[in-house]
């Protein structure tokens, strides 16, 4: 479970290119939440993700994750409760690393890391039987250098380096948007099988308004920092991209005659 | 060239080595141009050389030496990650600082080694002649180090350190302070660069505080030459090649002061202007083949 109370926060506070990027946003997540979030380009999604994630500090507001207030933790020590899936593939692995020690890198996430062995022998067999899962022949490549793999093959990698020890929540940044669309609806059946299959609460964002009414059980739409919808249950279920478009402009447009009020 | 001299010259690739393992794990694997390693192998050195004329086991000699390298390092990483200076700059200001505490710590710009048990006595007091005695020595540490490195790079908080320099963002999301990396990777490579002048002092007889000027491009060279000849599929390939890669620079530099064209000789002070060149080919080659070939 994960709690947004009150987040504001602003970029270049007091300059002239002063952004509003979290207008005083109150969330909560329950345990098992499957949630997409869309929004056009500037609407604060990936703000928000950065700062579940620890990327910055909110300027007021609390954050808390599984019942532990993480307002002040760097991102690194949140890492231990967060696991992130970014839109660049190459994000998401360490390209000189084999393989198997991205494996074993990930396999340590927000743990202690000493002098034994990076790569247990015992490890391997394990990352053999999950790599099986993609398909997609990576696991006789274990030796080999993840720099060597394709866009997609890397996403995969790190979508299962993601869940190899079970997050509290699950930050998906856009993670298919830089793949071509094959790949990415194999990525995407991962994502789904993956989330559902260990029941992670999850936070995905996508630009795609189909994808983001088909996946999950919770939809927000966020604008200019706030969130404008939220949606679950049957009111979710039931949702078509011409609903959400015209909720899209709705909104917008009662800003706009707000607005044109104020200036009259 | 003589094979005197060519023994000279393995000698030195084997010592200098070390500090190029050093030079490797920042330059190659952090990420970190990292230009204390002028200050810090004269740092080893008169650590080293202080210790030994106040009594200190030579052996022990080394240790502190290697601390105060791995001191100095931290000093750069810190500047560098807590207080957001330029990797570069932070070091440049480490080792010009450093050049004033080694002054300080010989008190004075050299100090010499007459007299004194050094870490070779132990073994020419055996009946081995001195210029083997050098070989076996530097040999036995740069293998020690080599494959201490080696099996570190392989531990979980080696891959750490590679994955830091590879990938800070992917490192970090896996819980991993980067800031605290860099400080323990950049402080080893110090503490090897360190032991490394530590033992040059004791083999030539005296620690000086200039001896540091151009170890780091030294290093780069040694480590560009053996990626080049010896390759770096593998991190332990990448270390074998850096100690290679040193020892090949070391002869290739012993050639070039033998050489003689008509009246024109190289001085030993050219070699700052040799390297210096070696390592500008090297880096600007790739780019200069990649423009041939695209026309």
């Amino acid at each position: 479970m994960i709690t947004l109370e009150n987040i504001i926060k602003y970029f270049h506070k007091g300059s002239v290119n002063e952004v509003f990027a979290l207008n005083n946003i109150n969330l909560q997540l329950d345990e098992g939440d499957f949630v997409t979030v869309i929004g056009s380009n500037g609407a604060g999604k990936s703000t928000l993700q950065n700062c579940i994630a620890g990327g910055f500090f909110p300027d007021s507001g609390k954050i808390s994750i599984a019942g532990r207030d993480v307002t002040g933790w760097p991102e690194y020590k949140r890492a231990s409760l967060i696991s992130r899936v970014f839109q660049n593939p190459l994000l998401g692995t360490c390209p000189s690393a084999t393989i198997e020690q991205n494996m074993a890198i990930a396999g340590l996430r927000g743990k202690r890391r000493g002098l034994a062995r990076g790569v247990k022998i015992r490890d391997r067999e394990r990352f053999r039987g999950e790599l099986r899962q993609l398909g997609l022949g990576l696991e006789d490549r274990l030796l080999d250098k993840v720099g060597l793999l394709s866009g997609g093959q890397r996403q995969a990698l790190t979508m299962l380096m993601a869940t190899m020890i079970k997050p509290e929540v699950l930050l998906l940044d856009e993670h298919v948007a830089a793949l071509d669309p094959k790949t990415a609806g194999q990525i995407l059946g991962l994502t789904q099988e993956i989330v559902k299959g260990r029941k992670l609460t999850t936070l995905m964002i996508t630009h795609n308004m189909k994808h983001a009414i088909s996946f999950g059980n919770r939809l927000l739409m966020l604008h200019q920092g706030r969130v404008l919808l939220d949606l679950q249950g049957p009111e979710k279920d039931n949702l078509t991209v011409t609903d959400l478009l015209e909720q899209f402009y709705k909104a917008q447009g009662e800003e706009l005659a707000l607005d044109s009020l104020l200036l009259a | 060239m003589t094979l005197y001299a060519a023994l000279g010259a393995v000698e030195q690739g084997l010592v200098y080595g070390i500090m190029v393992i050093g030079v490797y794990l920042t330059f190659r694997i952090l990420d970190f141009p990292d230009l204390t390693v002028d200050g810090s192998l004269p740092l080893g050195a008169a650590i080293s050389a202080v210790a030994i004329t106040s009594g200190v086991n030579p052996y022990l000699s080394l240790l502190l030496a290697m601390a105060g390298g791995f001191v100095a390092g931290m000093v750069t990483a810190i500047l560098n990650t807590k207080f957001k200076i330029l990797h570069l700059l932070a070091s440049i200001l480490t080792m010009i600082a450093l050049y004033s505490i080694n002054i300080r710590i010989m008190a004075g710009p050299n100090i010499a080694l007459l007299g004194v048990d050094t870490v070779f006595d132990a073994v020419t007091r055996l009946g081995i002649p001195a210029h083997y005695a050098g070989l076996l020595i530097f040999g036995t540490f740069a293998g020690l180090v080599l494959g201490f490195i080696i099996w570190f790079m392989g531990t979980e908080l080696g891959q750490a350190i590679l994955a830091t320099g590879d990938n800070p963002q992917m490192i970090t999301s896996q819980g991993v302070n980067t800031h605290l990396v860099i400080i323990l990777g950049v402080g080893l490579s110090n503490g090897l660069v360190a032991l490394s002048g530590a033992l040059v002092a004791q083999n030539q007889g005296a620690a000086d505080v200039g001896m540091g000027l151009g170890t780091i491009v030294a290093g780069l060279a040694s480590v560009i030459i053996g990626e080049t000849v010896f390759g770096c599929q593998t991190m332990a390939r990448a270390f074998i090649a850096a100690l290679l890669g040193s020892i090949v620079y070391r002869l290739a530099v012993a050639l070039a002061l033998g050489l003689q064209l008509g009246h024109f000789r190289f001085n030993p002070s050219d070699l700052n202007l040799i390297t210096a060149v070696l390592v500008i080919g090297a880096l600007i080659t790739p780019n200069l083949k990649k423009r041939l070939i695209a026309r």
